[in-house]
C-alpha cells in the first residue's frame, strides 16, 4: 500500500503547478498510470480523496488513464502490445524488446481556476 | 482553465535518488537494493554473504523494516556496520530515508552498501534509492506464479536469487518453472539458485558480486 506516498507526491506537484499558474481552485487532474506500475487506481483515488478533504483542494476530481504496456522489437522492428507481461516479440520471438509505454506515473493535465 | 503539465509524480524521489547515486559513484561504492516478500531470506542471505566476503571487502547494511531493530542487530552481530530504518508503517524505503543514514556510515571506507528493503513484493520496486541495481529473492515456498502476479519487481531487478532450494522436495513448485516465468517478465534477469540453510549456490552468487565490485572499483 504505497498509494498514500504516491498521493502525497501527486499533491506536492499539483500545489507547485497551481502556484506557478496563480490558480486557487483545482477542478480536476488527469494522470497516466502505466500498466506495469504497481498502483491500484481505486486505492490511489481513495487516498487522494482523504488527503484533499478539508483542504482548499477538496472536491477536486482525480482522473486516471491506464496506459497499456507496449514495446518495440529491436530485431524485427515491429511495435506491439506486451500481453501478460511477457517481454517477447509476438512476430519473431525475440526477447530484445524496448519498452515504449506502460511504466508511466505522471501528471498530464490539470483543470484549475 | 486547462493546464498541460506532463510531470513524473515521483520526480522528487527520483531526484534525491540521483543525488544519492552521484555520491556513491564518486566514492566508487557499489550499492544494491535487496527486495523480496517477508520471510524469503533477505537477512539470511546478507549474513551468509558477509561471512563469505568479510575478509575481502568492507560492507555496510541499511535495514528497512516497519518496526523493530532485530535485523540490524543480526547484521551488527556479524561485525558489519548496520543502520536500522523504521518506516513506522510505510511499505518501502525511499531516497530520502537512505540519504538520512549517510551520517551513520564512513562511506569513504566502504566497498559495498546493501539496502535491505521492507519485505514486500510490490511497493519497493517503484521507489529508487540511488542503487546501482536491484536484487530480489523468491523462495521456492512462494510458488512460480509470483512473476506473473508481481511483474514490476521482477522486471526492475537485475538479479533473482531463488532461495530455499533445500525445500524443493516438499513443495510442488520447480526451479525450472520459476525460471521460465521470471524470464518471461525479464529476459535479462541473472538467476542464481541458492539455499541460505545449506549454503548451496552461494559461492556462485558471491563470485558474481565480486565481479560487480571489481567493475565499479
Amino acid at each position: 500500500m504505497h498509494e498514500m506516498s504516491i498521493a502525497q507526491s501527486l499533491l506536492d506537484v499539483i500545489k507547485e503547478e497551481m502556484r506557478k499558474h496563480n490558480a486557487t481552485e483545482l477542478k480536476s487532474v488527469l494522470i497516466h498510470v502505466g500498466q506495469l506500475s504497481a498502483i491500484v487506481p481505486e486505492s490511489l483515488s481513495f487516498c487522494f480523496e482523504v488527503m484533499t478533504s478539508g483542504t482548499e483542494l477538496e472536491g477536486a476530481k482525480l482522473n486516471m488513464e491506464v496506459i497499456p504496456l507496449t514495446g518495440n522489437c529491436r530485431k524485427c522492428g515491429q511495435t506491439f502490445e506486451i500481453k501478460n507481461y511477457a517481454f517477447e516479440c509476438p512476430f519473431c520471438d525475440s526477447k530484445d524488446i524496448e519498452t515504449l509505454s506502460g511504466q508511466e506515473l505522471s501528471i498530464v493535465e490539470m483543470e484549475v481556476e | 482553465m486547462k493546464v498541460s503539465v506532463v510531470k513524473n509524480i515521483l520526480a522528487a524521489n527520483d531526484r534525491i535518488a540521483q543525488e544519492n547515486r552521484a555520491i556513491f559513484d564518486e566514492k566508487n561504492l557499489l550499492v544494491f537494493n535487496l527486495m523480496s516478500s517477508p520471510g524469503a531470506g533477505k537477512t539470511s542471505l546478507l549474513e551468509k554473504t558477509i561471512s563469505a566476503l568479510k575478509d575481502q571487502l568492507k560492507m555496510g547494511v541499511i535495514e528497512g523494516d516497519i518496526q523493530s531493530s532485530q535485523d540490524a542487530e543480526r547484521i551488527a552481530a556479524k561485525g558489519v556496520p548496520a543502520v536500522q530504518i523504521n518506516t513506522g508503517g510505510a511499505c518501502h524505503l525511499d531516497g530520502n530515508m537512505i540519504r538520512d543514514t549517510f551520517k551513520e556510515f564512513d562511506l569513504d571506507n566502504l566497498d559495498l552498501l546493501v539496502v535491505e528493503n521492507v519485505g514486500n513484493l510490490v511497493c519497493p520496486a517503484e521507489f529508487k534509492v540511488g542503487e546501482d541495481f536491484k536484487v530480489m529473492i523468491l523462495s521456492v515456498t512462494e510458488g512460480e506464479d509470483k512473476p506473473a502476479k508481481y511483474p514490476l519487481m521482477f522486471h526492475e531487478s537485475k538479479v533473482l536469487l531463488i532461495n530455499k532450494i533445500d525445500l524443493l522436495p516438499y513443495v510442488d513448485c520447480t526451479v525450472e518453472r520459476i525460471r521460465e516465468e521470471a524470464l518471461k517478465v525479464n529476459p535479462d534477469l541473472k538467476i542464481f539458485e541458492i539455499s541460505c540453510k545449506t549454503g548451496e549456490g552461494l559461492d556462485a552468487w558471491c563470485d558474481w558480486l565480486k565481479g560487480e565490485l571489481k567493475a565499479k572499483a
